[in-house]
């Protein structure tokens, strides 16, 4: 089993704010993480120091056997890094398939414009966006939005896959498509990493979890696991009552 | 079919082009050239701005000091090196271009106002700059001795050749506009342009893509300044770098429809049109830069893509001639 990432004690600070603290873990290749958390746990600043937009104080990452930690974001996409926003960042005044041609290019393939065509009509299939192919992205509904932008992220061919909070915003029948879209990119065998709300989706879909709070990694271990370390109840759910009603609900 | 796509953008403003181009030689009246010689030299110019504006995203509103530095070093190698038009023309485009890979380095880490702010700072530091340096004779500037049009068959037909001259530079520009609007590097400007962190986040290494746009729009600019003195006579200081000229480009470029190869060559002929018409006027002759700041704020306003993005919203089927 080789490891695609490696955190090794990474630590982030905003002013007199612990953001990330000692965030440990290993993430093998072909795997899916799960990565839960109250609001304000850190997880999309977790994000953002994998991914170089805010590099972390302390500690290493460690990305494809190289140390990334103090990369640029434009670096890493180049070494096969791809994410998508919490918040949708679309390229308003360019087209859809314009928008998934930049991911194609400029990811770590690097492909001209008329290979990063192709690829991005086929990405948009993917994601079933095809009829929307022309479109400028401003166009788009919400739910449209987060496929672009994972059609984006998945046009670069990326190794690893940061998904931040895809289903957020999304309505019963739009979750169940993306939650087969998920299975589906890692049946290419692309590594993920996905921050999830939804906690029927998130254990559902992930093969191991990371739970933060405030910061601090509380919790790893495998879904089943996760949701019976009393740890995990009393800091995340709160209630452990509250932590079976809300694996009921949908 | 695919070849037609490729370069359908490129017909209308080639032909716009090549029309004020031949304009003057079929009419033989040197007014006109003249007045051709303006509109063609003000299409080189925002079709550079073009790049750096429409394309990446950038407000320049100091974009006149690649012609003023560019134009003072050309006619310093004119006159003081004695070299050939042809060599001070790639002389100053090269300076121009230099400046700006410097200026953009330095620079192009500020974003939206800031980045706004220091480009007229720099257009104001380098006049007063210019106006202390002994080399190029500081607040008198450069004059070229007369006996240099000698050289390119005397003073009237050095005047027809700056004329075609500028014809082939507006042309450069509007290739180069093209190229740039049609390539990977520009398709990365854009997406610079739409989300600067999303851009980066996709793998755009922004600050070389923006220090290399702004290099691209600060060339021609620099040519067309060693043209544009060398027909003149001399450069002075206040010739060099008029701010105002610098705030015209935005409008010609604004009006004609930002991020588009058309629009910027159809603003400058609007533009040029109207202040020809201003500036002879007997009410508008003193106000015509008023009349400007006016059309700037109506465009905003009221059609922030310009004409030619407006156009391309209402009428789809004509988006790929009106690239």
């Amino acid at each position: 089993m080789t490891i695609l990432l490696s955190l090794q004690g990474v630590s982030k600070r905003f002013g007199g704010l612990q953001a990330l603290m000692n965030v440990t873990f290993d993430l093998p290749q072909g795997q899916i993480l799960g990565l839960i958390g109250p609001n304000g746990a850190g997880k999309t600043t977790l994000f953002n120091a994998i991914n170089g937009v805010y590099p972390p104080e302390g500690g290493r990452i460690i990305f494809r056997d190289k140390d990334v930690t103090r990369f640029k974001p434009y670096q890493l996409a180049k070494m096969g890094m791809a994410r998508t926003h919490q918040i949708v960042r679309p390229l308003n005044e360019l087209s859809v398939r314009e928008n998934v041609m930049v991911g194609a290019c400029f990811g770590h393939e690097s492909q001209n414009l008329g290979n990063a065509a192709k690829i991005a009509d086929e990405v948009l299939e993917f994601v079933g966006l095809t009829t929307r192919a022309d479109q400028l992205a401003s166009s788009l509904n919400v739910a449209q939005k987060k496929r672009l932008e994972m059609a984006r992220a998945l046009a670069a061919h990326p190794y690893l896959l940061l998904l931040d909070e895809v289903l957020a915003g999304l309505n019963h029948s739009e979750i169940d498509g993306m939650i087969q879209t998920v299975l589906k990119i890692r049946e290419q065998g692309i590594t993920i990493i996905m921050i999830e709300h939804l906690m029927k989706a998130v254990m559902n879909v992930s093969d191991r979890i990371v739970v933060l709070d405030y910061g601090q990694q509380i919790a790893e271990g495998n879904p089943e696991a996760i949701t019976k370390d009393p740890k995990v109840i009393e800091a995340y759910l709160g209630d452990p009552r509250l932590a079976d009603q809300l694996l009921e609900e949908d | 079919m695919k070849l037609w796509h490729r370069y359908s953008g490129l017909i209308l403003p080639i032909l716009v082009v090549a029309a004020l181009a031949i304009w003057p030689t079929i009419t033989g009246k040197a007014a006109n050239r003249e007045s051709a010689f303006t509109i063609l030299k003000a299409v080189a110019l925002a079709s550079s701005l073009n790049i750096l504006l429409g394309y990446t995203g950038y407000v320049s509103f100091g974009h006149i000091v690649f012609y003023g530095f560019g134009g003072y070093v050309g006619l310093y190698l004119l006159t003081e090196q004695e070299w050939s038009l042809w060599n001070a023309m790639l002389a100053g485009g090269l300076a121009s271009g230099i400046l700006a890979f410097l200026l953009g380095t330095a620079i192009l880490r500020l974003r939206g106002a800031y980045f706004a702010l220091a480009t007229i700072g720099i257009n104001e530091a380098m006049k007063a700059f210019i106006n202390n340096f002994d080399l190029f004779g500081g607040p008198t500037g450069i004059t070229l001795n007369f006996s240099v049009y000698k050289l390119y068959g005397g003073a009237a037909q050095a005047l027809q050749t700056s004329f075609y001259i500028a014809a082939g530079l507006a042309f450069l520009a509007i290739l180069l506009s093209h190229f740039v609007r049609t390539s990977k590097f520009g398709l990365g400007l854009l997406a610079i342009r739409e989300n600067e962190d999303a851009a980066e986040v996709m793998g755009v290494f922004a600050p070389n893509a923006k220090t290399w746009a702004y290099v691209f729009s600060a060339i021609i600019p620099g040519m067309i300044g060693v043209l544009f003195f060398f027909k003149n006579g001399n450069v002075e200081p206040h010739d060099a770098f008029p701010l105002h000229a610098s705030i015209e480009l935005l409008v010609m470029v604004m009006l004609g429809g930002q991020g588009t190869v058309l629009g910027p060559i159809l603003g400058a002929f609007a533009y040029q049109g109207m202040r020809g018409y201003l500036v002879t006027s007997d009410f508008f002759k003193d106000i015509q830069l008023s009349v400007s700041g006016a059309l700037l704020l109506m465009i905003v306003l009221f059609i922030p893509a310009g004409a030619i993005g407006w156009l391309r919203h209402r009428v789809p089927t004509l988006r790929r001639v009106l690239a």
